[in-house]
């Protein structure tokens, strides 16, 4: 539908990896007249033909940006998802910004399209949930705290827009983790410390997304209509166990209090990020959700699994020092061949 | 079946991989057997070290419920295995019953105060049928340390529609104890008395699935721990159904833990095809408790039937 095609796409979060990789990806799209970034800091990457605007999305300057560029698509990547800056200022950010750049839209009569990033958080992770989400499914114990908190809240604003503005075509896409080689999370650097602490007597399933595959989802979004509410995930589960062997990082399983004070320690003293009340539950239950609805949508399947994920995330990454799997090789070898040596 | 056909060969490399478990002594007897018997001894070796690397590398495959066969397999059923062949003595009957392939809800009685019934079942299925028992288990094995994430590596999972469905839409074979804590905590002195099949949840499944039902009464794990009382104080501070009281349990100490040594027999019953009520039929309650008290009288009658038949309780 040319009336719906995106001419001037405007890209929140631009200045993050995920922005800056979509922002990239449309601008080599002839059909988008114009790519619009926005965010609070300057990209630490160059951005091509993007234009930047530097501008903080919880004001109503925002929506000046829309009606003078007469944005007909927004793509809003903005959830903050990691703890590197307080609580209540990622929450100004997820919420706050989004409601107001959502009021700008809902202003905006060039407005066309809007597509939004959630996250598979907004599920909750608990031991009553079903074993694969579907997007129909409802949260057991819906989250009630951190980023997964502002997703349900985001979401929930999304659909009132959608309810005022029924013109608007509404993507919105809950994603799994990402994984890859450019991808710098909580996850990232939880999977790649020295020694990982697991919850002990826990081992949950999880699912990882390529950072190719989630651009490509947001790309195709963007230039085609898919009204609804995706999930974005590779295929295949891992275990949380088999995750860390195969990145040959030892890791100690320790009670699930302690778990967050080590933590604590660590964001204290260590400089790393620590593990939000989100992230604990996610790595004691895990989560999975179900990308059928995906797949038969854009006809198409995500390239990498969560098992390729991985590998392509560890490929880019000093090996861990693991256990030498040679050693195992050539005992395997000398026993098949009859007879251990000497 | 492609996956069948991968848990066989898991089945087997495991059998060798058994054998292997006392390294040393096994290494130092070698001296003593004929060529034949140290060739075997060496590819078990062979192939306990390349489980061993497998794991350690994690490169083993699970799916979307944490289904590991390999571990399974090598490590869960042949533990499981040495109290069903050694201990419990089960026999099986009726086992042409069990569909070869696609999906079916396996539906038995629960007793045992310990669900061993479950574990048992799932031997007698993998090892005789040549397939995996998918059961739905109660949402405290999912909540506890440990075993829920071991019985999500044997292949189940938690109790709910969602999960029975997806199983079944993939051809797996489904296995439910409807009684659910009512079953395997009642007293001793209701022994082989079946209590409520819940509320027909399995039956509005198996509807929507469009698959058999096939009852299954499982004799013998009544007798393993007879609970003759019940600390209910004691249950609720530890968040537990039921804490129980058996002739040797907590008398004996840790020694009260082991099952009493009762024989076992498994029956399988006769598929019971649904397909004549229709797709509408699981919204139609009546019909639903109709199958469900159906089902459960069958259940209740091969109860009654293979305890005769079993005779004596332990021997």
């Amino acid at each position: 539908m040319p009336a719906a095609a995106a001419r001037v796409v405007l890209v929140t979060g631009v200045s993050r990896f995920l922005g800056a990789r979509v922002a990239n990806t449309l601008q080599a799209d002839p059909g988008i007249e114009r790519v619009i970034g926005v965010d609070t800091v300057p990209p630490s990457t160059p951005l091509g033909r993007t234009e930047f605007v530097r501008v903080d999305i919880r004001t109503p300057s925002i929506a000046k940006i829309i009606a003078t560029a007469e944005v007909d698509t927004v793509v809003h990547l903005n959830l903050v998802t990691s703890q590197t800056v307080s609580r209540a200022k990622v929450k100004e950010f997820n919420v706050i910004g989004t409601m107001q750049l959502l009021a700008a839209c809902q202003r905006s009569p060039d407005m066309r399209k809007l597509v939004v990033r959630s996250s598979a958080a907004v599920y909750g992770s608990s031991p009553m949930d079903p074993a694969v989400f579907t997007e129909r499914d409802e949260p057991v114990e819906a989250p009630t705290s951190g980023y997964a908190k502002d997703a349900v809240e985001v979401e929930g604003y999304v659909r009132g827009l959608r309810r005022r503005r029924g013109d608007l075509t509404v993507s919105v896409l809950r994603f799994a983790n990402f994984l890859g080689p450019g991808v710098d999370s909580p996850l990232t650097r939880y999977l790649t410390m020295p020694v990982v602490p697991t919850v002990l007597g826990f081992d949950p399933r999880l699912q990882f997304l390529h950072e190719d595959d989630g651009v490509e989802v947001l790309r195709r979004m963007t230039v085609e209509d898919h009204p609804g509410c995706f999930n974005v995930a590779g295929d295949g589960v891992l275990l949380l166990s088999q995750a860390l062997r195969r990145a040959g990082r030892p890791y100690v399983p320790v009670p699930a209090p302690s778990m967050s004070m080590l933590g604590d320690l660590g964001r204290r003293f260590g400089g790393m990020s620590g593990f939000s009340p989100e992230l604990l539950r996610w790595l004691t239950y895990g989560r999975v959700i179900d990308n059928t609805a995906l797949v038969n949508e854009l006809a198409w399947r995500p390239k990498h699994g969560s098992e390729a994920a991985l590998a392509d995330f560890l490929s880019a990454r000093a090996p861990g020092p693991g256990v030498p799997l040679q050693l195992f090789d050539r005992l395997t070898a000398a026993f098949s061949r009859g007879g251990p040596p000497g | 079946m492609n996956a069948h056909h991968e848990r066989r060969l898991d089945g087997d490399r495991e059998d060798e991989g058994a054998r292997v478990i006392p390294l040393d002594s096994a290494r130092s007897d070698g001296h003593r057997r004929g060529p034949d018997e140290r060739g075997a001894l060496e590819r078990g070796i062979a192939s306990g070290l390349a489980f061993l690397r497998r794991r350690i590398a994690g490169e083993y495959e699970v799916d979307e419920f944490g289904y590991d066969p390999d571990f399974n397999a090598a490590v869960m059923l042949p533990v499981a295995r040495a109290l069903y062949e050694r201990w419990f003595r089960v026999e099986l009957l009726g086992l042409d019953n069990v569909p070869e392939k696609g999906g079916a809800l396996l539906v038995a009685n629960h007793s045992g105060t310990v669900p061993l019934d479950g574990l048992m079942l799932s031997v007698a299925v993998h090892d005789h049928a040549d397939r995996a028992l998918r059961l739905l288990g109660a949402d405290l094995v999912y909540q506890l340390p440990l075993l829920g994430h071991l019985s999500r590596k044997a292949g189940h999972t938690l109790a709910c529609p969602a999960d029975a469905a997806r199983l079944l839409g993939k051809g797996e074979l489904v296995g439910v104890f409807p009684e659910g804590f009512k079953g395997v905590g009642k007293p001793f002195a209701d022994r082989y008395k079946l209590q409520r099949f819940g509320r027909g949840g399995f039956v509005e499944t198996a509807l929507r699935a469009g698959v058999p039902i096939i009852p299954c009464a499982i004799v013998g794990a009544e007798e393993i721990y007879p609970k003759i009382a019940d600390l209910r104080p004691l249950a609720r501070l530890l968040g537990l159904p039921y804490f129980p009281i058996t002739p040797t349990f907590p008398l004996l100490g840790a020694a009260g833990l082991l099952p009493l040594p009762s024989k076992w027999m498994i029956r399988f019953g006769e598929p019971m095809p649904l397909e004549e009520y229709g797709e509408d039929a699981a919204d139609d309650p009546m019909t639903v408790f109709n199958i469900t008290d159906h089902v459960r009288e069958n259940v209740q009658q091969m109860l009654y039937d293979t305890l005769l038949r079993r005779g004596p309780a332990f021997f």
